[in-house]
């Protein structure tokens, strides 16, 4: 076990409503979850003294800290690579407050993705400079691939083409998602499970991906807030502890498109990250209660069971057929929903999800769950937590 | 009715030619007489500072009996009106006929090209306009900046209650096909040109396939960058690619879409025979028939005057041994 492990904790949590169309600016949103979070935690906006967020975050820290009335702080980071950077914001955060830079820091992440600018539209069109990461799609976006179901799509059919895995083990992941989103009053598709036949007969966006392969497009905003491990004991929720928190970027890797590398089944960035998750929190994958694995596409759910040792490599749908990930399974998936069910919060929404695991206070919450880990966005330089009950 | 020579064209240029002295519009009488507050509309409108066309005693002055219509105003007297106008009444007649032949021939649009007036004598007051409309000519197809088309050439007679002649005008219009409107194909997403791509762009651009190499340690990557990973070297030189390689992975695009491209789009990634990959488009092969592994050649498409880009279509799968 490292230092950092269980140094700290989420003792906050906070959310807008998750929408299509909030109505409302991507800083007021922000500020809203703020708030929210450092209300969850028994603290006074006062008591903040960091502030995380993702690079691709509109609302600058200032404009939060002034809005939220946080006054003075002393740390600030942002964390890149889109999705890749939500547990990588607990990582930091962790980290500073273990470090002795702060005492009390905020993560958030707020955006209007379905009513602003979608990223679902692809590449094409945004405006262009030279910089090595637009440069960096001059390699795909004259040949029109430019969109993130495009990306994933190359990945996947590769990895039917290996192992054997078809649409329907894909699909088999947006049921299980569209199931517990349909028992949570928060989540977008509440009421609203889908069939495997429905995942099939949806229609195609980017072959082998259905639709219903990828995962919807919100508006809202998430925030968490950590303190030490000292600290939480004072304050009023049951501490979600840090158990592990990680990031990860692996050998040759492109934003999305790491197709260069001499296989491209896997997601060796996540495997780099589950690798630290065990190694700081001594724990192993089958210690865990629930995960929370990012998805908003389903064929790198199968590929992060892979790279995080639930099964081995081309194995992933086999695991999930044999139920493992059901509620009443070995490893519960997503018991919010997901983002495919719930909403699409740059997994920010997981995170506090796998808080309610630890709290026990989730809309579907297994049976006993000690342990929860967490991924970010894949295909992508990415991220993970461990949160546990001690 | 390109070249005139087929049979069905030289009937229609026949059927065209009986229409040469038919009249177009029988006489029509203007739908008011001549008055004052017309030609005072029409004064201010069209800034006339001539008085004689208002002021009594100016006319006199000038030598005539009292105000006159202005000469060029001799065509409103006879227009048919704002409700004919919106609400056209169906009509027979000699101008709907060679209208409907034009139409059949294809000439569906008409521009204006010009007007010869002549007058006899200046219209007063009180002077009931009519006017008659016959075909003068039309001309064999031309080929103008609007499209081919034929001119066509008709002689309006102005004549006063009396039937006396006021003023003739010869009208010429161009009946033409209006030119197909092909929307150029949207132009791809360009390439962000930098400091570390341009050398590739401008290989494809004379349809050469190059990968960067590093001149210290002779490997290859792409994309290209500035380092060689395995020797820290920033030296580097290109290979030219055989155009040869086998399908390593696909997606097939359907949404969203974007202008330049036909969907379902196929996009790829090749493995080259050098070793390295790249994306690329598969052309040739309809989605149904693409299989991973299966070997694919270099093709090089145009995007636009400055991009070319290789594509990559159905390849033999054992390549003849050039002799
Ligand atoms: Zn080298």
């Amino acid at each position: 076990m490292s230092g950092l492990s269980g140094a700290t904790a989420i003792v906050g949590i906070g959310a807008t409503e998750f929408s299509k169309e909030s109505g409302r600016s991507e800083l007021q949103l922000a500020c809203e979850a703020v708030t929210a979070a450092i209300a969850d935690a028994g603290l006074k906006p006062s008591d903040v003294d960091g502030l995380v967020t993702f690079t691709a975050e509109s609302s600058s820290e200032i404009h939060v800290a002034r809005n939220v009335g946080i006054g003075d702080f002393s740390f600030f980071s942002r964390v890149g690579y889109g999705g890749g950077a939500a547990c990588g914001t607990i990582a930091h955060a962790a980290a500073a407050i273990h470090a002795g830079l702060a005492d009390v820091v905020v993560c958030w992440r707020s955006f209007n993705e379905r009513s602003g600018e979608r990223y679902g539209l692809g590449q094409a069109s945004r405006p262009m400079d030279t910089n090595a990461d637009r440069a960096a799609y001059s390699w795909m976006t004259p040949y029109g691939l430019s969109t993130p179901a495009q990306w994933v799509g190359m990945f996947a059919q590769r990895y039917m083409h290996e192992y054997g895995a078809t649409s329907e083990d894909f699909g088999r992941i947006s049921v299980i998602d569209r199931a517990r989103a349909a028992t949570n009053p928060k989540a977008h598709f509440f009421g609203r499970p889908i069939t495997l036949e429905e995942h099939q007969a949806s229609r195609w966006i980017a072959e082998p991906l259905h639709l219903l392969d990828c995962c919807q497009e919100t508006d809202g905003g998430q925030a968490l807030v950590l303190v030490s491990a000292e600290r939480a004991k004072d304050l009023p929720n049951t501490p979600a502890y840090v158990l592990g928190a990680a990031q990860g970027a692996a050998d040759d890797q492109h934003m999305m498109t790491s197709y260069y590398r001499p296989s491209i089944s896997g997601i060796p960035e996540m495997g780099l990250v589950g690798d630290q998750l065990w190694r700081q929190s001594g724990l192993r994958p089958t210690d865990m209660g629930a995960a929370i694995l990012y998805d908003h596409f389903t064929p790198f759910v199968l590929t992060q069971l892979e790279e995080l040792g639930y099964c081995g490599r081309g194995e992933a749908a086999d695991y999930i057929l044999d139920g493992h990930l059901e509620l009443d399974g070995s490893l519960p998936l997503n018991t919010h929903g997901g983002q495919l069910g719930e909403a699409y919060l740059h997994g920010m929404n997981g995170i506090a999800e796998a808080v309610r695991l630890v709290r026990g206070t989730s809309v579907n919450q297994p049976r006993t769950v000690e342990n929860v880990v967490v991924t970010a966005g894949t295909g992508v330089p990415t991220s993970g937590v461990i949160v546990g009950v001690a | 009715m390109s070249a005139g020579t087929s049979y069905d064209d030289r009937q229609y240029d026949e059927r065209l030619e009986a229409f040469i002295g038919r009249v177009l519009n029988e006489r029509t009488p203007g739908q008011d007489p001549v008055n004052v507050p017309m030609i005072r509309h029409w004064v201010e409108a069209m800034e006339v500072a001539n008085p004689v066309h208002l002021d009594a005693d100016a006319a006199r002055a000038t030598g005539r009996d009292d105000v006159v219509a202005p000469a060029s105003m001799i065509q409103a007297w006879t227009m048919r009106g704002y409700a004919a106008t919106v609400r056209p009444q169906a009509a027979a007649g000699g101008f709907q006929e060679l209208i409907a032949l034009l139409d059949e021939g294809g000439y569906t649009s008409v521009v204006a090209t010009d007007s010869e007036f002549d007058f006899v004598r200046e219209v007063v007051p009180g002077d009931e306009i009519s006017v008659e409309e016959v075909v003068d000519s039309i001309s064999p197809e031309k080929a103008t900046g609007l499209g081919v088309g034929r001119f066509v050439t008709t002689m309006k007679t102005y004549r006063d209650g009396a039937g006396e002649v006021v003023a003739t005008q010869r009208w010429r219009t161009l009946r033409f096909k209006p030119a197909a409107k092909v929307e150029p194909r949207a132009e791809r997403p360009k390439p962000a040109i930098n400091l570390d791509n341009a050398f590739w762009f401008e290989a494809a651009r004379e349809r050469r396939l190059v990968v960067q190499r590093c001149t210290s340690c002779e490997s290859l990557r792409h994309p290209p960058g500035p380092e060689c990973p395995e020797c820290q070297s920033f030296e580097w030189d290109t290979v030219e690619c055989s155009g040869r390689g086998t399908l390593y992975s696909y997606v097939v695009a359907h949404h969203p879409r974007h202008p330049a491209f036909d969907y379902p789009l196929l996009i790829a990634v090749v493995e080259l025979e050098e070793g390295t990959r790249l994306i690329t488009n598969l052309t040739g092969v309809t989605p149904e028939d693409v299989t991973i592994g299966m070997p694919l050649a270099v093709q090089w498409i145009d995007d636009g005057p400055d991009l070319t880009l290789p594509v990559f279509g159905p390849a033999a799968p054992e390549p003849t041994e050039e002799s």
